[in-house]
């Protein structure tokens, strides 16, 4: 009788938990929702003067502000990504299958301590090492690159450019994925790890047939906690970024772009009520963003670690 | 064709456990050796010893030799990559690809020895490999359906049609049917029996019916007790070894009165 109050116990305050989670989520949307209302529901006129205010007169209407800051959010966190990942996956088959042990603990122990460095210390580490020596670096890059349109110039000096930020936001990222492939890649089962080997594979053909594929599906997992991760850093942004309001694709140049995150921390002090709640409504298209990078990763997980046979499988 | 390990003086160790002692053994050529003996008499062992698989243990290592036709295994020029194309290994359970479909499990060894293979000659060698391995006419249907999909002791018999899909001399089965059915385990016997035509094979059991029903030779390996090395009491005929054994501890084994 007693074991059964205690089953019945334990099992109200995990579906409480459950339902919290969801709660909590739902609180934040409405929050976003009828903090953000006053601009699209409220005086027309002031809400036209308030962005014109943010924008420096470029625009009044609302898309035409959120647009470029979508778009430098975007490129900042995918430039992010796109640095991170291989230098995960390769950190951490290094830690799963190459490093000796003791060394591969020691690495695994690393890895998870720079995952706990607040952002805003990565922040000053790009402000202050960063900042000062990465010119040299980004005139190679274009030099080599810059038939490339990302990589045209000029070149901005001090390099206070989107480049620079995707480095900081990509060092950032880079435990979490990190940690999250190493945990995947050492779960690859014995048995098809030695299946390769028998078939005369070596360590990196093994790797190809039986890791990586095992693995896919919490790479995308685990790309996209670190994408969600970039998508919202506000403080190392905010400390190195030079920002701007355009389309612009340039990395190298200063002042093209600007991140939702970043933009909200710095105009937010001078803001008065309705530009907060222009800020806010930036927030919600944030929120909106991170919603669908979400959604599409459990898209391409869906169906088990099948990503490479999706197409062949339908019918 | 097959070709005759001669295993000399062969001792197996992992870190500073002794795990085999002192084993000296001719396999014979297309013919189907098996290893028979309690848990842990290191028959598994000796095994792996035989396409190197033993060295994906940390520490483990060999002292002694191991002649894959005169060629040492061992010799510090050898890549253990060469010796595992020479020498396919067939694992207790099926261990199939699982995002490969069962065309590209055929072909996933051969894709590793030579990047590239004409599609017609993939074509053939996929039906070569699967009618080798009795699978052809259950799969010729759905080749690109997931190896996963299939049944266990098919599932086994795709795993066969791989090893054999690379063209090895010798195939290592270690107790390949204990996951199976008496139905499949009886499918993978029959498809032993042709195989030694094109292969040398040398199987490890549990079951000492299999090791008379499927091999010419038998080995009978034993071990004094938990962490004292195996060894090998005696290797013969199997018709020797299961009528007329030379040593007593063979006797006991065979007639179920211990281990």
């Amino acid at each position: 009788m007693k074991k059964l109050t205690a089953d019945k116990l334990f099992r109200w305050t995990a579906t409480a938990a459950g339902i919290l989670i969801l709660g909590v989520l739902a609180a934040v949307f409405v929050f976003l929702l009828i903090q953000a209302s006053p601009v699209f529901f409220g005086d027309r006129a002031a809400a036209e003067k308030t962005i014109s205010s943010f924008t420096g007169g470029r625009t009044t209407s609302f898309l035409a502000f959120v647009g470029p800051l979508i778009f430098g959010t975007v490129l900042a966190s995918g430039l992010a990504l796109a640095l991170a990942f291989f230098v995960a996956v390769g950190i951490a088959l290094f830690i799963s299958h190459y490093a000796p042990k003791r060394l591969s603990s020691l690495l695994s122990y690393v890895v998870d301590l720079l995952a706990a460095i607040p952002s805003v210390v990565y922040g000053l580490w790009g402000a202050l090492v960063l900042v000062p020596n990465m010119y040299p670096v980004w005139q190679v890059v274009n030099a080599v690159f810059g038939w490339i349109p990302l990589f045209a110039g000029p070149v901005s000096n001090p390099p206070r450019t989107v480049a620079t930020v995707a480095v900081v936001l990509a060092v950032m990222i880079l435990p979490i994925i990190t940690s999250m492939a190493r945990d995947i890649f050492v779960q690859t089962p014995l048995l098809q790890q030695e299946a390769a080997l028998a078939l005369g594979a070596t360590k990196w053909e093994m790797i190809k047939l039986a890791v990586l594929p095992f693995g896919a599906n919490g790479l995308v997992s685990a790309s996209m906690l670190g994408l969600g991760r970039a998508l919202g850093e506000t403080m190392a942004v905010l400390m190195i970024l030079s920002p701007g309001s355009t389309y612009g694709i340039h990395l190298l140049t200063a002042s093209q772009n600007q991140t939702i995150a970043a933009n909200i921390a710095a105009q937010f002090p001078e803001a008065d009520s309705l530009g907060v709640s222009t800020l806010i409504a930036s927030g919600l298209v944030l929120f909106v963003i991170t919603f669908i990078v979400n959604y599409i990763a459990r898209r391409i997980t869906k169906g088990g670690g099948k990503l490479t046979f999706r197409k062949k499988e339908k019918k | 064709m097959g070709q005759r390990i001669d295993v000399n003086h062969l001792n197996v160790y992992y870190g500073d456990f002794h795990a085999v002692d002192d084993v000296n053994m001719v396999i014979e050529p297309n013919k189907v050796t098996a290893f028979i003996g309690p848990s842990g008499c290191g028959k598994s062992t000796v095994l792996r010893t035989l396409n190197r698989m033993h060295e994906t243990t940390p520490g483990a290592h060999v002292k002694g030799e191991v002649l894959l036709e005169g060629k040492d295994l061992y010799a510090p020029d050898t890549d253990p990559v060469a010796v595992r194309r020479d020498v396919g290994m067939v694992f207790q359970r099926p261990n199939p690809f699982p995002t490969m479909s069962i065309r590209d499990n055929v072909l996933a060894g051969v894709r590793l020895n030579n990047k590239r293979i004409a599609k017609s000659d993939a074509d053939d060698l996929v039906e070569w490999a699967l009618r080798g391995a009795a699978l052809w006419n259950d799969v010729k249907d759905r080749l690109d359906k997931p190896g996963i999909g299939l049944s266990g002791g098919q599932q086994q018999r795709l795993c066969i049609a791989r090893a054999v899909a690379v063209h090895p001399q010798v195939l290592l089965m270690d107790e390949p049917c204990s996951a199976l059915d008496p139905i499949s385990t009886l499918a993978v016997e029959d498809l032993i029996g042709e195989l030694k035509d094109e292969f040398t094979i040398v199987i490890v059991t549990h079951n000492m019916q299999q090791a008379a029903r499927v091999s010419d030779t038998t080995a009978f390996f034993n071990t004094q007790g938990s962490g004292k090395p195996g060894h090998l009491v005696e290797m013969a005929d199997t018709t020797t070894i299961f009528s007329n054994p030379q040593s007593e501890e063979t006797e006991n084994y065979i007639s179920g009165r211990f281990g």
